[in-house]
């Protein structure tokens, strides 16, 4: 993995966030948004079901196109401009809730695809550090498979590893674990919290809170398109200042 | 525990369950139906074949196939083999077969490529051409394939000018009503180098292709297939064809009196029932591609841009492999349904296989029997290796699935 503190030529800053604005239509579904990640931060963005979390993380590697404000990740300004976007997408891995692997691949060659075709790395050297990474999520074994043929749990941590194939400086989480059944639930966020301690940008869209407090430096509570509140794990959980966060709190954690 | 009954329970149950009597096993019972089925069809199959050589006797009408070795005595208006009125009807036979295959084949290669091209133009983000496609497809698949034969050979066609006052192209190329007229080329014995040589070239472009994908893959590094093997394919032949000394000369037609002499003429009713054919089947095509690519679900887009692959990449790497799973076996029908259409070519007098055997030697020889049987085979045959040949290719793309 890369450590994001070794590389002092790229800014301190990895994503940044300013007065982002977005809108499908009529709905204004981003409001103002400011926020800057720092190189290395853990951030664990929740809130409730169409508060426009996935629309945020989704800005950052232009899956959606914000409206108004600025976005800059890793230096580079998110605009029309196809060489930024394809720049700033080698650079970001995305992992979404439902895996979304190519079913017509083997597991190996889901890893391998974006490696040979956008970093045009040779098969054999893509090959090896595909199994390095499958290694590293613990199914090197099933490299050979289809997606078809493994489970929830783990589809989705070949996702993680189909994304950090492409060596990436940043990962976004959009809920990895919400479309699990329980019991594979651990495996998912075992393989996230490793990745976590190996130094690596996370902006994790998560209800998991064992998760946020385990790695989170810090947590944001969105509501509505904006961001409501941003605090280290323990105070937010534990000392929520705004009525929403403590709202959507005792409604996630059951009481 | 003791009791001996007890104690024996639990082994009979864990041995296999009994087996079910004969008539209690489902795959006994549906073999034994199905060889009843296969019995009473041959009975009846065999009464009727038996009823009506009888029926055909008595009346005094000839049995068998030896017409088939009898001179025909009538002219066809284009023959991709040598024929003339003294042929066989067994020639006539291969005459209309290939002139049938001639307007499936050609008809199979545009309907497709109208198609795909139609089926993308609809998902443009571009709202003219998505209209136009539309357009397009909700107007021709609505129209019966009859009515379109009938109106270019009737309608359209028809418009174009005689052939003295033939629209040309360079004095070469001749377009009006009773055809189009090109010249036809007049080969001498040294041209078979050339043909070597395409094939040649062919097998070189292929190699330039594996290599190409091996290196790519090796060393990562990119090389310009496309225009590689287009000279090599083109450039090839040429050198060939002209090292060997130009061994080709063209007849050019020439106009004399009110028809062209020389040349090769492409008869009205091949163009126009390809063109129809091939226009109708487009439609459909288009509506098959259109909904294979748009049933690849839409994550799979975002994954592949997720990961930094270019829109034309996802296409070709991730959307058309999985499309291609829902489109082939809907394109197979179409290119069935494509060659029986060429059937419809008698109403304009085509002499596809169905007018000049079915038609005018059934009529010559009064054998119904034996030529309906021998054409409805034919079909069946050709929509059988349509069919295997798309099933062997569907397999290759099918998806592995727990
Ligand atoms: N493509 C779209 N068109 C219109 N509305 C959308 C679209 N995508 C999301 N939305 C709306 O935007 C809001 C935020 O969505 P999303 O970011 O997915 O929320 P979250 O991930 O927090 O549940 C929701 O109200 C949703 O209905
Ligand atoms: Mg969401």
């Amino acid at each position: 993995m890369e450590n994001a503190n070794a590389t002092n030529a790229k800014p301190e800053i990895a994503v940044s966030l300013r007065d982002v604005n977005k809108w499908y239509g009529e709905f204004h579904v981003l409001k103002n948004v400011n926020l800057d990640v720092e190189r290395g931060q853990r951030i664990v963005i929740c809130g409730p079901s169409g508060s426009g979390k996935s629309t945020m993380i989704r800005c950052i590697n232009r899956l959606e196109e914000h409206q108004a404000g600025q976005i800059i990740v890793d230096g580079i300004e998110l605009n029309n401009d196809l060489k930024n976007i394809d720049q700033i997408r080698r650079e970001v891995g995305m992992v979404f809730q439902h895996f979304n692997l190519f079913p017509h691949l083997t597991v190996l060659e889901n890893c391998c695809l974006a490696p040979m075709w956008v970093r045009k790395i040779p098969r054999k050297q893509a090959e090896a550090t595909a199994m390095e990474y499958l290694e590293r999520v613990k199914i090197p074994h099933q490299a050979k498979k289809y997606p078809g043929q493994l489970s929830g749990g783990q589809q989705q941590r070949v996702a993680i590893a189909r994304s950090l194939c492409m060596k990436p400086r940043i990962m976004l989480f959009d809920e990895p674990t919400s479309a699990l059944d329980p019991e594979m639930i651990k495996e998912v966020l075992d393989t996230m919290i490793e990745l976590a301690e190996s130094g690596m940008t996370m902006l994790c869209v998560t209800h998991e809170m064992g998760f946020a407090k385990t790695v989170a430096d810090s947590v944001i509570f969105m509501d509505a398109g904006q961001i409501i509140e941003m605090n280290t794990p323990d105070e937010f959980f534990n000392h929520p200042q705004h009525e929403r966060s403590k709202l959507f709190l005792s409604q996630i954690l059951g009481h | 525990m003791t009791d001996p009954n007890l104690s024996a329970t639990p082994q009979t149950l864990s041995t296999v369950p009994s087996k079910p009597s004969f008539w209690n096993d489902p795959q006994k019972r549906a073999l034994v139906f199905q060889v009843l089925l296969v019995i009473g069809i041959g009975i009846l199959l065999w009464f009727i074949f038996s009823n009506t050589l009888h029926n055909l006797e008595k009346r005094g009408i000839r049995t068998g196939f030896d017409f088939l070795s009898r001179p025909a005595g009538f002219g066809i208006s284009q023959t991709l083999i040598p024929y003339t009125e003294a042929s066989t009807f067994g020639r006539t036979f291969f005459v209309g077969l290939l002139n049938t295959l001639l307007v499936a084949g050609l008809g199979i290669i545009f309907a497709t490529i109208l198609g795909f091209a139609v089926g993308i133009a609809r998902l443009s983000t571009n709202w003219l051409i998505s209209r136009i496609a539309l357009v397009f497809i909700e107007t021709i698949r609505n129209i019966p394939p009859l009515l379109q034969i009938l109106f270019w050979y009737r309608a359209i066609l028809p418009l174009l000018p005689g052939p003295k006052d033939s629209m040309s192209l360079a004095e070469l190329f001749y377009l009006h009503k009773r055809g189009l007229t090109i010249p036809a080329p007049l080969t001498e014995p040294a041209f078979v180098w050339t043909l070597w040589a395409v094939l040649g070239a062919l097998v070189l472009a292929f190699l330039i292709a594996r290599w190409a994908k091996y290196r790519r893959e090796s060393t990562g590094q990119q090389f310009p297939v496309f225009w590689t093997v287009l000279v090599v394919i083109i450039g090839l032949p040429t050198l060939v064809f002209f090292l060997t000394g130009s061994p080709l000369n063209w007849d050019i037609p020439a106009l004399r009196g009110f028809n062209f002499q020389g040349g090769l003429t492409v008869i009205p009713e091949l163009t126009a029932l390809l063109l129809a054919l091939s226009i109708y089947t487009a439609a459909f095509i288009a509506e098959i591609v259109r909904s294979g690519i748009q049933s690849v679900y839409k994550g799979q887009t975002e994954a592949a841009s997720a990961l930094g692959l270019r829109p034309n990449r996802t296409l070709q790497l991730v959307v058309i492999p999985q499309a291609m799973r829902v489109i082939i076996p809907q394109l197979t029908s179409q290119y069935l349904n494509l060659t029986k259409n060429t059937s419809l070519g008698v109403a304009i007098g085509y002499p596809d296989l169905v007018n000049v055997f079915a038609g005018t030697t059934l009529n010559q020889t009064g054998q119904a029997v034996e030529i309906i049987f021998m054409t409805m085979l034919v079909y069946l045959v050709i929509s059988l290796v349509i069919s295997m040949f798309m099933n062997w290719y569907n397999k290759r793309m099918a998806l592995v699935e727990r």
